[in-house]
């Protein structure tokens, strides 16, 4: 069957409602409608634009809120990591100057830039939206085409409210069937990465679907584009529907009332037409993923909890055999044994990843009444101040003090090894993170990439653990 | 007129400058200024570390082999260089070292895709010629008797040490921006027009997009 010329997918219909201009060499102007910016080069770049005499052109569409480089201390200030007194004075004095919003440390609006994003309701359907970050992929859980720029594309989208572009290619990956009991969003997108590689996405915007994205929470949606980047995609989006609307509805940056339900008519209008043609698409049987957790130092290195670490002397491919020899002596493993009861130093729940409410409720079930293995430090560090609070409301601060984790605040933590938050030198993690590189988590740590209940289940038996055996 | 954007990048019109031939592939980013020289200088202090891994020994005196370490190519301004310079890591520090130098145009048979856009941002021009037509300049900056030569953006032309015109082709908007010295932020906001064209129309289609006031409480 020949598709119909007007069918387009929801990348497409977002991506041709923001061209404002064709440039020579298949650049297209874009308009962005969210600029989110962070601690760590705000500062610098609102100084770079106001040093030509330039003016933002439009402050209100811009956001900006420190989380990388600040401390998660509970009795944390703005100068209690080194870099983070003059990065945070710099942007809110930035900030303040052009008219950005800025939300600062202690309100409820600070947390970790793609936390707090859709918390607030900023970003919503068939937006675009840009910040300094890879992981801002993460927006197209809410139907956004939303992508990580370099420092000099964010002085571009201050000065003119556009970025130069070229289209990528669209890849679908279909995710289908049923989610198995302990079984989460991390892992179906872990296990993805594990089936299709991390280069797979390099050079497309990817959209999810399949009855398991249907299925799936808003955080969930979210957990998954926040990992379309370690599969080498700028973009990863799902498709907005009752779900979205309804998580979007009364969100202080969310439209309201009669607006509310014109925007509704609209965001109901994005999502990919049936005949739509992908360049690339690719299929998942979600029914037979088990809870994944990383034995390598890349996140297609990925087994289920209960299979064996591989073998690189199976492996044909040269270059692959000498790389997984590397992360296998980096990690400290074994070829050939069960991953599951290897000894953990370190638990770390939180990141924009799995720092979301819906993630410590689920890690909390696990850990309620038990107590953390003494040969384990565990922390809990929720993705945004409004998060926290919320957790705190529901008693999640005081089960997980009591089970022997410490409670911090929100930041990027130990997920960014700018904030003074790592693990010691040969240390093994199990993280809700998304980085198992080399050194991400501090210079020689050992990263194991996992959901939290399997964080949570590895902070209670000192050793990778299988969380369905725990329930 | 003055344009709206300030004038952060030099204008590229003409050049006539000593040249210097450094024909190693793979150049990478790395080279080109470490990184532990990101730290604690300014973006015109870096030219002291450019290419510092070839230009120093590992004591800090400078390498004599080198070919800016000779006094024929020490005031070079033009860099002739083999495939893929620039590749590797993203870091537009490589360019800001080469431009503190006194680099202001690299002649090559490739380079880093992100180096290159860093490079028109920042006012430095990059001139892709195939190696054999890059061969024979680099071979006369290192015979001719005066390693001088010229580069003409107007006319897209090179005049090479032995007195030859070489031509040579680039992106029409990138050229425009280097005469006009606008970097993409003064290219882009000439279209302002358009800019708010767009934003009417879109305002009137998506009007909710441009309304970001908060409700007053905070949600939870």
């Amino acid at each position: 069957m020949v598709a119909p010329a007007q069918s387009r997918t929801l990348f497409d219909k977002v991506w041709a409602s923001h061209v404002v201009a064709e440039l020579s060499g298949g650049v297209s102007l874009l308009a962005i409608d969210r600029h989110l910016m962070h601690d760590l080069e705000a500062g610098a770049i609102i100084q770079r634009i106001a040093d030509r005499g330039l003016k933002p052109h439009n402050p209100e569409l811009t956001f900006g809120v420190p989380d990388h480089a600040v401390a998660t201390d509970p009795r944390r200030r703005a100068n209690s990591t080194p870099n983070s007194e003059r990065l945070l004075r710099e942007m809110k004095e930035g900030s303040d100057a052009f008219g950005i919003t800025y939300f600062d440390l202690d309100t409820e609006g600070q947390g970790i830039v793609h936390v707090i994003g859709p918390e607030l309701g900023l970003s919503q359907p068939g937006m675009t939206i840009v910040c300094a970050d890879s992981h801002t992929c993460t927006h197209g859980g809410m139907g956004a085409l939303s992508f990580g720029i370099g420092a000099t594309e964010v002085a571009h989208v201050l000065a003119t409210q556009t970025l130069r572009q070229t289209k990528p290619k669209t890849m679908r990956i279909n995710l289908d069937g049923k989610v198995a009991p302990g079984v989460t969003a991390k892992d179906i997108i872990l296990a993805t990465i594990g089936q299709i590689g991390t280069g797979a996405g390099r050079g497309h915007a990817i959209e999810y679907a399949g009855s398991a994205v249907a299925a799936m929470t808003i955080d969930e949606r979210l957990t998954v584009c926040n990992l379309s980047i370690e599969l080498g995609a700028k973009i990863g989006m799902i498709a907005p529907d009752d779900t979205t609307f309804e998580y979007l509805a009364g969100r202080r940056y969310a439209p309201q009332g009669d607006m509310f339900d014109r925007a509704v008519a609209y965001w109901r209008g994005l999502p990919t037409d049936e005949g739509a043609r992908f360049d690339v698409e690719h299929t998942i049987d979600v029914n037979r993923i088990a809870p994944q957790v990383t034995w390598g130092t890349s996140p297609q290195d990925v087994i289920a909890v209960d299979g064996r670490i591989p073998d690189p002397a199976r492996e044909i491919d040269p270059q692959r055999r000498s790389a997984m020899e590397a992360a296998l002596a980096y990690m400290g493993l074994a070829p050939g044994a069960a991953i599951e009861g290897t000894p953990v130093d370190w638990v770390f729940i939180g990141s924009c990843t799995n720092g979301r409410l819906s993630d410590i409720r689920a890690a909390a079930r696990v850990v309620a009444g038990r107590k953390v293995a003494p040969n384990v430090r565990a922390w809990v560090v929720p993705g945004s101040e409004a998060t926290q609070r919320a957790a705190e409301r529901e008693g999640l601060d005081k089960v997980f003090l009591d089970a022997g984790f410490e409670w911090r605040k929100s930041g990027c933590s130990m997920c960014a090894g700018v904030n003074g938050d790592i693990i010691a030198p040969g240390q093994r993690s199990v993280s809700t993170t998304n980085r198992n590189f080399v050194g991400r988590q501090g210079p020689n740590a050992r990263t194991h990439l996992a959901s939290p209940v399997m964080a949570a289940a590895a902070a209670l038996a000192g050793r990778i653990a299988d969380a369905r055996k725990i329930g | 007129m003055r344009a709206r954007s300030g004038d952060t990048m030099e204008k590229f019109t003409q050049l006539g400058a000593i040249g210097a031939p450094l024909m190693k592939p793979n150049i990478d980013t790395d080279a080109i200024i470490p990184v532990k020289r990101l730290i604690g200088y300014q973006r015109h202090e870096l030219g002291a570390f450019a290419l510092e891994p070839y230009r120093f020994r590992a004591d800090g005196s400078e390498n004599p082999d080198f070919v800016l370490n000779r006094s024929r190519h020490r005031a070079a301004k033009i860099l002739v260089t083999a495939e893929n310079f620039g590749c590797g890591s993203s870091r537009e520090s490589a360019v800001w070292a080469l431009m503190a130098y006194g680099f202001r145009c690299i002649i090559g048979p490739g380079f880093g895709d992100i180096f290159t856009n860093n490079a028109f941002q920042n006012g430095l021009l990059l001139i892709r010629l195939p190696r054999d037509v890059v061969d024979p300049i680099a071979d006369e900056l290192a015979s001719a008797p005066s390693p001088a030569m010229g580069v003409d953006l107007e006319a897209c032309t090179i005049t090479t040490p032995a007195g030859r015109k070489v031509a040579f082709e680039i992106d029409a908007e990138r050229r425009q921006a280097l005469l006009e010295g606008r970097d993409e932020i003064a290219m882009t906001l000439l279209r302002d027009a358009d800019i708010t064209a767009f934003q009417q129309r879109d305002r009137a289609a998506r009007p909710w997009i441009y309304e970001t006031t908060p409700r007053l409480s905070p949600a939870a």
